[in-house]
């Protein structure tokens, strides 16, 4: 099947207004008699179930936590962008479109970033009319900080919580229409399969989280907007639920997976402490305005600190390695995300790594509190200030500053961040690949959607910070309302779709089986075992810098987990209760299967690109020597993977990117 | 550190439950409490018995998933944390931790740790939201400037995950917190007028009809609440359903 | 308005308002108790006023009656809800780490107090019900002279009821130690939280209950 984007004719900043004037609408007596089925209810999930509700149409939502007010959107710290310019420091629509096509390395559609930015301002009206408490200022008009990447400041915030404060507004508007009854919310539901019928998307298999019972659900069309893939490392700053479930089990139906092997690393996480690791916290990505990243210059150093033998406090300035000064002296410590995060790596992987396990850089605010220490005492008047004085005031502006992450780390570490450096290093946190989409955001199955994170979205190979929510909500409130509506115009005379038919018979016998098979393996060994051991695999080979050999073991060694984890996987309870061990090896063996998609993807894709770091292709001299090197000529698409069975068999489609609005260039923080 | 665990175990929420006695070993102090619960789980799958199950899914104090009684307090004796933020280098080697569900009787257990929040949705959807809909139309949100202090009021009282640590720690099972920070949420805000006073009415009105008891003010929830939301915004509650009354 | 009070808010208020009621109570009570200290003649007339004239006496007592019980019954109604909102009990619970003892148990100092006001209306009140309203003496007089005071002196003789007595003020004081600001929180006063009023409740918790105390003692031990 040949891949169409479907992006409309004509130019760029017309596409969307002449588009949404052009379709088909749905008269709203006949919504009434439409169902759509919402996977997912995080932001982009919630937003959009909410909203088609509001126009009439029957929705049935599912998450697998026990409110839409948990999905994982509720995590993300910093902010959401919009093109508002309410600073009047000329953004406007084109440059956050501009911005983020560029922050995305030059691999996303342009058609659907514009879109993005066309509709990001009707976000920020939407929520504070549904009473989200953004930050003021004092004249009580919206407040902004800026972001890496631009230049601008675009950046909408609640506190250090706006994922969550954004996610308590959707889920505000899905209440309204929960009690109209025109959402039907099934919590603690799990996603198993979708049902097609006559090549068209028409219901799902859901668990029962509770109760174990295997359901059938129809509609007219499935939604799915269930988050990325981050897990696929085992750790990451996603949820422990956070799973490629729905996203994988529609792309064995027939919807292709693109860009698998974009990921963002990233670079200022607490670093993991020990085997039991669970999962990986971020710290948001406005510390690095203010600190100054170092390893020992001295590998002595760095291994008697590793054995506890010796405080970072006790290495002389010319003793420490400043790396992304020394590197990048233009950008310093404010590098993008994912050049901070190799540089790390690349330290670390040399040995000069700074706690226990080796996996650890400072992020030192000594220097900012003197700064800010002597900042203050002149603005107060105070001659020839002491020490402990200007160690005082410049404490005070950091803590002002960034005393809730500080403390966050301090619970976390028990180590007090303002008198020894905190430690970081990079970890999983978003996945711009996902279920391909074309510009209706409809996937290649007919009538199956994916929005949010899920989809491969408008990132191309990197997100910038405060893009996710945007995009989400983009998605949710604005985008998919009218592009289903379109597609739905053809169902008016359809009428309910029945479930007692053989499509939703053998999909539910698919998931029964595979239930049982958990249930009833003699196996030894947990669920969590092969997870971590795929993860391991997964940060080793396919993290933040890939080679060919590394990849090629990668997808063997993938490969053979999965297969010992077919025949020694342990699931104890059964399948009629509340069995979290059996929703675990579900997500797991999806997650087996995507990795090696994942490290094919990324095998492919020859060049460096963003997210994705390929060691062969790297500037070999000038300035840029050592740099990533993109590769225009031959790699400007989008791999989207149809699904033949093993994942090493996965057919690839390109979608060719044709940038005639943006000019293409190399990025450079040298 | 090696310690012996007493948790509530009980099958399913017609099930009658009881404590069991665990024992864990190597237990490093920079464990968070529910890595301790993974390595107590891990052990239980090897050794083919059911694990311990309890509900969590962020792992960094937002999500409000995480919900146990550890010791005689919610999310255990650390403050302004959820579970999941608590780490082990709380206790000592050797202690013994109970470890029980939040108990209340709108809260009935699903299964041994995992209870059903159920009544909070219920009560969110009785009024927790200012009816707009979505469109592309709605007025410039500077078009209507809200004062830094309101913003702020409310973000604080926002802030709350909805965990139901107020409940289960309140010797009365009032969900009083809970409700009185989302209610001061929209009354602080001007957008929330229009519709404040049906909106407290009705959120009341479900919160009682859902079995929750009466605050008699002891303050312990505000204490225990991992968001430090404050006992402010259940007098501010009063205040505005007694406004609702008589207007 | 009706279904106000059917409300668990509406219930709080209405608790609060009947405590502020007896609170205030409390401080007439005590401002006529206390001038026994002083002088048998004021006491005496403050007393016959308050037992004879019929506002006080026809539409205060009444309302105060009904106060007091309205209050309690209250009590106990909200009490055995909110136990029933608990469901199964914790195997442990460590209360005293977020709140204060008094706060947990209203209901128990409530009940010593209940206990002292029914041993109060035996002692004062149905001996005074009887003499003025069934035998139909009002005029306060005995052997020449007015009754209260001698009356007073005479009951704090056995050790026992001062005991009791002494008892249940503490009871009282822990009451309201909490209650004070309770009320206030319940009737929606923000100021229930701050500096200035939680003085003034703490007190006025001990201030209250002390000066009832002292007059116990004080003519226990001066007869
Ligand atoms: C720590 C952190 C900080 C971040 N900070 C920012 C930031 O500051 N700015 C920004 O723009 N972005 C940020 N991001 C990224 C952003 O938060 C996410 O990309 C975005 O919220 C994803 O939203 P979503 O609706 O697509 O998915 P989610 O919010 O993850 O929702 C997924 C939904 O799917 C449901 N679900 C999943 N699987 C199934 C299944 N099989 N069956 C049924 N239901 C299922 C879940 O229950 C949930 O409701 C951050 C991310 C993290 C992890
Ligand atoms: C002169 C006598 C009394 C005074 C001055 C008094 C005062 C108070 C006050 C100020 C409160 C706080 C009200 C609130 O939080 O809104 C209170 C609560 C309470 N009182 Fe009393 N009280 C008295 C007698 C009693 C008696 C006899 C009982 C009998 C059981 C009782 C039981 C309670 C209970 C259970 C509460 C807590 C209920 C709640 O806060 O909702 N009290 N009292
Ligand atoms: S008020 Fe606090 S304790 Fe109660 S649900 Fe909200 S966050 Fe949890
Ligand atoms: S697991 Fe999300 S708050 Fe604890």
């Amino acid at each position: 099947m040949a891949l169409d984007s479907k992006v409309p004719k004509g130019p760029i900043k017309d596409k969307w207004t002449d588009y949404k004037n052009h379709i088909d609408l749905v008269n709203p007596a006949n919504k009434r008699h439409i169902d759509i089925i919402v996977v997912g209810t995080g932001l982009a999930g919630g937003s959009a179930a909410a909203t088609l509700a509001e126009l009439g149409y029957n929705v049935k939502a599912f998450a697998y936590q026990d409110s839409p007010r948990r999905a994982h959107s509720i995590a993300a710290q910093g902010g959401i962008n919009a093109a508002k310019n309410y600073q009047g420091d000329g953004d406007s629509t084109y440059r956050l479109f501009y911005d983020t096509v560029k922050g995305g390395d030059y691999r996303s559609r342009e058609a659907n970033v514009h879109r993005l930015a066309e509709v990001s301002g009707n976000i920020i009206d939407q929520c504070v009319a549904q009473g989200v408490p953004f930050a003021r200022d004092y004249g009580g008009l919206l407040d902004n900080r800026s972001f890496g990447g631009v230049l601008v400041s675009r950046t909408f915030y609640a506190k250090g919580q706006t994922g969550q404060q954004l996610l308590l507004g959707a889920y505000s508007a899905m209440n309204r229409q929960i009690a109209r009854g025109k959402i039907e919310m099934f919590n603690r539901h799990e996603m198993l399969d979708v049902v097609k019928v006559d090549g068209k998307a028409r219901g799902i298999i859901a668990r029962n989280l509770i109760t174990g019972e295997i359901e059938r659900h129809s509609a007219h069309a499935v939604v799915i907007a269930t988050g990325g893939y981050g897990n696929v490392y085992f750790l990451s700053t996603n949820a422990m639920g956070s799973n490629a479930t729905a996203a994988w089990k529609i792309h064995k139906k027939g919807a292709y997976f693109a860009n698998p092997c974009y990921t963002q690393i990233h670079p200022t996480c607490i670093p993991r402490s020990g085997d039991y690791q669970s999962k990986l916290t971020l710290m948001s990505e406005s510390l690095r305005n203010d600190g100054r990243i170092w390893v020992p210059a001295k590998i002595e150093d760095a291994q008697a600190i590793q054995q506890g033998k010796l405080k970072p406090t006790d290495l002389a300035e010319e003793d420490r390695d400043y790396y992304l000064e020394r590197r990048y002296p233009a950008f310093g410590n404010l590098v993008p995300r994912d050049v901070a995060s190799r540089a790390a790596k690349e330290r670390c992987d040399a040995g000069y790594g700074v706690n226990a396990t080796g996996e650890a850089v400072y992020l030192d605010f000594a220097a900012a509190i003197q700064r800010y220490g002597k900042e203050q005492a002149k603005i107060q008047n105070i001659d020839n200030p002491s020490e402990g004085k200007i160690y005082e005031l410049g404490q005070a502006i950091v803590e002002a500053k960034y005393g809730n992450l500080f403390q966050m780390y301090e619970k976390i570490v028990d180590e007090n961040p303002y008198k020894t450096p905190m430690m970081i290093y990079p970890a999983t946190h978003y996945t711009m690949g996902g279920v391909w989409v074309d510009y209706n955001l409809m996937t290649t199955v007919e009538g199956l959607y994916c929005i949010g994170e899920a989809n491969f979205s408008d990132h191309g190979a990197n997100r910038l910070g405060a893009s996710a929510l945007m995009q989400g909500l983009a998605d949710g409130y604005f985008v998919l309302p009218y592009t289903i509506g379109d597609y739905l115009s053809d169902d008016i005379r359809t009428g309910k779709i029945p479930t007692d038919t053989k499509e939703f018979d053998e999909a539910e016998k698919e998931v029964k089986g595979r239930i049982d098979f958990f249930i009833n393996n003699n196996g030894t060994k947990s669920v969590d075992h092969f997870h971590k051991r795929l993860g391991k695999v997964m940060w080793d080979k396919v993290g933040m810098a890939r080679n060919e050999k590394g990849l090629k073991e990668a997808m063997a060694e993938i490969k053979a987990i999965r297969e010992e984890f077919w025949k020694e996987v342990k699931v104890p309870g059964s399948a009629d209760e509340m069995n979290t061990e059996l929703e675990k090896a579900g997500r797991v063996a999806d997650f087996l299967e995507l990795g090696e998609l994942f490290a094919k993807d990324a095998l492919v894709r020859e060049e460096s690109c963003g997210g994705h770091f390929r060691e062969e292709s790297v500037e070999l001299d000038g300035p840029q020597k050592g740099e990533a090197k993109r590769n225009d000529k031959d790699f400007a698409f989008v791999s989207a993977w149809e699904y033949k069975g093993e994942p090493a068999d996965a057919v690839l489609h390109k979608e060719e990117l044709e940038f005639n609005d943006i000019e293409l260039k190399q990025r450079s923080y040298k | 550190m090696n310690l012996t665990l007493k948790i509530w175990r009980q099958k399913d929420s017609n099930a009658k439950g009881q404590m069991v006695d665990y024992k864990v070993t190597d237990i490093s102090e920079h464990m968070s409490f529910l890595e301790m619960m993974d390595v107590l789980n891990e052990q239980l799958v090897n050794a083919g018995e059911e694990p311990v199950a309890f509900d969590h899914d962020c792992r960094e104090g937002i999500c409000g998933m995480c919900s146990m009684y550890i010791n005689g307090e919610a999310h255990g004796p650390d403050r302004g944390i959820t579970t999941c933020q608590l780490h082990m280098r709380m206790f000592n080697d050797g202690d013994t931790i109970t470890i029980e569900p939040f108990r209340a009787a709108a809260f009935p257990v699903i299964k041994d740790l995992v209870v059903d929040r159920m009544a909070f949705e219920r009560i969110q959807q009785a009024g927790g939201y200012i009816s707009v809909n979505t469109s592309g139309n709605t007025q410039d949100a500077n078009s209507l400037p809200i004062s830094k202090h309101a913003a702020d009021e409310a973000m604080d009282a926002a802030t709350c995950i909805g965990c139901g640590a107020c409940v289960a720690t309140c010797k009365n099972s009032s969900a009083m917190l809970f409700v009185g920070a989302k209610v001061s949420q929209y009354a602080l805000l001007p957008q929330g007028q229009v519709e404040a006073a049906d909106r407290v009415k009705n959120m009341v009105a479900q919160m009682d009809l859902e079995g929750f008891g009466n605050c008699t003010n002891t303050g312990a929830c505000e204490v225990e609440c991992p968001k430090g939301i404050s006992l402010e915004n259940i007098a501010r509650m009063n205040r505005e359903l007694m406004k609702a009354n008589i207007s | 308005m009706g279904g106000f009070f059917k409300s668990s808010i509406g219930r709080k208020v209405a608790m609060a308002l009947s405590a502020f009621f007896l609170m205030f109570f409390l401080i007439i009570h005590l401002a006529v108790n206390i001038t026994s200290l002083f002088s048998e003649g004021v006491f005496n007339e403050l007393s016959h006023f308050m037992g004879t004239n019929p506002l006080v006496q026809f539409a205060l007592q009444p309302v105060l009656i009904f106060g007091v019980v309205f209050h309690f019954v209250m009590g106990f109604v909200l009490e055995l809800k909110n136990k029933k909102a608990n469901g199964v009990k914790y195997a442990k619970n460590n209360g005293a780490a977020n709140s204060t003892w008094m706060s947990r148990n209203m209901i128990y100092s409530g009940l010593a107090i209940l206990a002292f006001i029914v041993l109060h209306f035996i002692d004062f009140w149905f001996p005074e019900i009887n003499t003025k309203y069934i035998q139909g003496d009002m005029s306060g007089m005995h052997d020449g002279s007015f009754r209260y005071f001698h009356e007073l002196q005479h009951k704090f003789l056995s050790p026992a009821r001062v005991g009791a007595y002494v008892v249940a003020f503490i009871l009282l004081a822990l009451h309201l130690l909490h209650g004070f600001t309770s009320a206030f929180q319940s009737m929606g006063v923000t100021a229930g939280r701050k500096k200035a009023l939680q003085t003034f409740g703490k007190i006025y918790s001990i201030v209250i209950p002390l000066g009832f105390i002292i007059i116990a003692l004080y003519h226990h031990l001066n007869h």
